[in-house]
């Protein structure tokens, strides 16, 4: 236990650290990369948290696909931030109330790894887990990281990664209409930006 | 870029793992970590390594607009079609159990699949949508060719 709280604080540490030079840095593209290596550390908190889909997300996406878009357009704004004077106490104002309000919310959540919580006694949760993870500790007496094929109980011919079921089926139409916005966004590329054809 | 060699060989080399490695996220989406959304991004990525290194000019000609364009729009399709033919068959909309009735469970492992496989062509076409439109300039110059 001390070591995953080692770890943690380290990490956390290095993130803050990331984050607070990436606000610093003049230069926009050592601040690109700050932002790459921010969410590369948030990957490796995630996956010591062992939720492995966001840490996945946060890998592809947070760390390899928005820095890469990020570079294309500051090869049009270029790479020298406009320098400013001093420090705007309405935007500092603001950031400290959030940041207070966002510290005041986790308050009232449940401590990690907590075996009674409402997300793990809901009886959805209850049934995907049952149903389809065979590494979980299960309601039948079995230990956590025991694998147990061929019992017929859990595995129904769904998914074993419980998380695409529930993102896919439970929530079927918030996937779906999660796509249609990244469709929009395509769309809406392809609109404002394509250089338009030569008029005929 | 790809007057540089290391570059050139180290992509070439790098794609076809890249690629393979993002279907490998999207079929086994529902066996391990990742789904359409990640494998799609990470199939785009391999696109826009190609364009960062060869141009853009060079990726549009093995990856057209038309096509990426079509794509992102069938990737939606798929999953909506998914839907529809469940509503379709008497179900409810997005009910997989529709696809195999005889095999209940097992219309939820092909539902959710095809559903992925449309996710990862959005998610993946419309990064590399993303990339045509601001790697170019975005002024639109009246004179120019698309």
């Amino acid at each position: 236990m001390l070591d995953f709280f080692l770890i943690n604080i380290i990490l956390l540490a290095m993130v803050t650290a990331t984050a607070i030079a990436a606000a610093h840095v003049r230069n926009l593209l050592a601040a690109t990369m700050l932002m790459s290596i921010y969410s590369f550390l948030m990957a490796m908190v995630w996956t010591n948290m062992d939720s492995m889909d966001v840490a996945f997300t946060e890998a592809a996406v947070g760390a390899g696909i928005s820095t890469i878009l990020i570079l294309g357009a500051l090869l049009h704004v270029g790479t020298e931030e406009k320098p400013t004077k001093g420090i705007h106490w309405p935007a500092l104002l603001v950031v400290v109330a959030t940041a207070a309000l966002l510290l005041y919310g986790t308050l009232d959540m449940p401590r990690f790894g907590q075996k009674d919580t409402p997300a793990q006694l809901n009886p959805v949760s209850i049934s995907y887990i049952k149903q389809d993870c065979p590494r979980v500790a299960d309601w039948n007496g079995h230990h956590e990281g025991e694998v147990v094929y061929g019992k017929g109980d859990y595995y129904h011919g769904h998914a074993p990664n419980f998380v695409t079921p529930v993102i896919v089926s439970y929530r079927g139409f918030d996937t779906m209409f999660e796509t249609t916005v990244i469709f929009i966004a395509g769309m809406s590329m392809i609109l404002f930006l394509r250089r338009r054809r030569k008029p005929a | 870029m790809k007057d540089n060699t290391i570059l050139r060989i180290a992509t070439k080399t790098m794609i076809p793992f890249i690629i393979v490695f993002g279907l490998y996220v999207i079929f086994h989406g529902d066996l391990s970590p990742g789904g359409g959304f990640q494998g799609g991004v990470i199939i785009a990525s391999a696109f826009i390594l190609y364009g960062l290194v060869w141009g853009g000019d060079e990726m549009r000609r093995i990856l057209p607009r038309w096509l990426s364009d079509t794509l992102v729009a069938v990737g939606v399709l798929m999953y909506a079609g998914t839907g529809m033919f469940c509503l379709l068959s008497g179900y409810r909309f997005l009910d997989y159990s529709a696809i195999s009735p005889r095999n209940n469970p097992g219309g939820d492992v092909w539902g959710m699949n095809i559903v992925e496989y449309g996710v990862g062509f959005t998610v993946s076409m419309v990064m590399i949508t993303i990339y045509n439109e601001i790697s170019e300039g975005t002024v639109p110059e009246p004179g120019e060719k698309t």
